[in-house]
């Protein structure tokens, strides 16, 4: 599951351009600052690689992980 | 309980966030890795103290939660200096921006490298000064535009990298903040290492470099960064006219030596029979 924080996204689009297998894409909706958020629309592709956390500038992705 | 939220975000200081630095720029994920890099090493985020200089880059240190130091213009690494000469215990890491470092802390720099004074150094190296406006740094790459350049720079930029290595620093590496997974490996080994360690990050910065070189969302800017970077020991197989204008990553340097705390020390009990007297202000000594 992917979660993003809309208070902190700035909507940069690096999380669209870092990820390997496309889950991200733009979507339509705005937060208070009006800015266009990403969202994940092929959430079934990812595999939880963490790299959209790790490159996200504003620290608002969070991947939830399977806990063994 | 799960909580739903960034893994990096236990390390800020969430009262300040969302924090000053522009859409896209690459402070920010450069936070995150020295976070990873930092979850990798054994060392307690207790015990890190960060020191700044000026910039954006410097900013860093204040959304942190550990102590911090913000200093003056390009002295960021001698306050480190002192700070780690004066508490051999800590963990010291210095934030600073490619102005701070190479322009008007440029003997600092190379004096600390040379000392091989054990700290980490991070430098984030965004090809402009962003913010007091877009002039040309000293890492600006031929042809460039900005604010002080409206013609393009016809200087030849500083090569921070082989310039520290070349001072004798003990771990030098670069990376690109499109190299997220590698930069924070080369973080983690900087902090690791027993000496002074150098890790140049190559970042955008849409609104001031990228605004005036054609490049205006954050987007193009990593494109861009990530066209144009190669792995150094693909590098060393090409010649000169065809490496004109990439930026070369990796690893320059990895050759721990003598440390100047280290060898304070010694020279210490060696003259006086007695250990140093360090935090005599806490502890009694006999």
């Amino acid at each position: 599951m992917i979660i993003i924080d809309s208070k902190l996204c700035k909507g940069c689009d690096i999380c669209i351009a870092t990820c390997p297998k496309n889950v991200y894409s733009k979507s339509d909706k705005v937060n208070t600052k009006n800015v266009y958020l990403p969202f994940p629309e092929h959430e079934e592709g990812c595999t939880k690689c963490g790299l959209c956390e790790l490159s996200c500038p504003d620290q608002a992705i969070y991947v939830e992980k399977e806990v063994e | 309980m799960v909580e739903k939220e960034s893994p990096y975000k236990k390390y800020l200081r969430e009262e300040r966030l969302p924090h000053i630095f522009c859409p896209g720029c690459g402070n920010g994920t450069v936070m995150s890795t020295f976070f990873k890099g930092l979850e990798g090493t054994d060392i307690d985020f207790e015990n890190v103290a960060m020191v700044s200089g000026i910039g954006c880059s410097s900013r860093i240190p204040g959304y942190a939660k550990c102590d911090s130091l913000h200093t003056t213009h390009g002295r960021a690494l001698s306050f480190a200096t002192g700070l780690k000469v004066g508490n051999p215990d800590l963990d010291v890491v210095v934030f600073t921006g490619d102005g701070d470092a190479a322009s008007i802390g440029g003997n600092h720099l190379i004096h600390a490298a040379r000392r091989n004074i054990n700290l980490t150094v991070i430098c984030i190296n965004n090809n402009i000064y962003g913010m007091t406006g877009g002039q040309i740094s000293p890492t600006s790459p031929k042809g460039s535009f900005g604010t002080t350049a409206p013609y393009g720079s016809r200087d030849m930029p500083f090569n921070l990298a082989e310039l520290v290595s070349a001072a004798g620093a003990s771990y030098v590496a670069r990376w690109t903040t499109t190299h997220p997974l590698q930069l924070s490996k080369a973080i983690q080994k900087g902090l690791e290492n027993d000496g002074f360690s150098f890790i140049e990050v190559v970042s955008q910065c849409p609104t001031y470099f990228g605004r005036k070189n054609k490049m205006k969302t954050p987007l193009q800017m990593f494109e861009w960064i990530k066209e144009n970077s190669i792995n150094k020991r693909r590098a060393e197989k090409m010649d000169e006219a065809e490496l004109e204008g990439k930026i070369i990553v990796g690893e320059f340097a990895n050759n721990p030596h003598a440390e100047l705390t280290d060898n304070i020390k010694k020279l210490a009990e060696e003259n006086s029979d007695k250990p140093l007297a360090i935090k005599s202000a806490f502890e009694e000594l006999d």
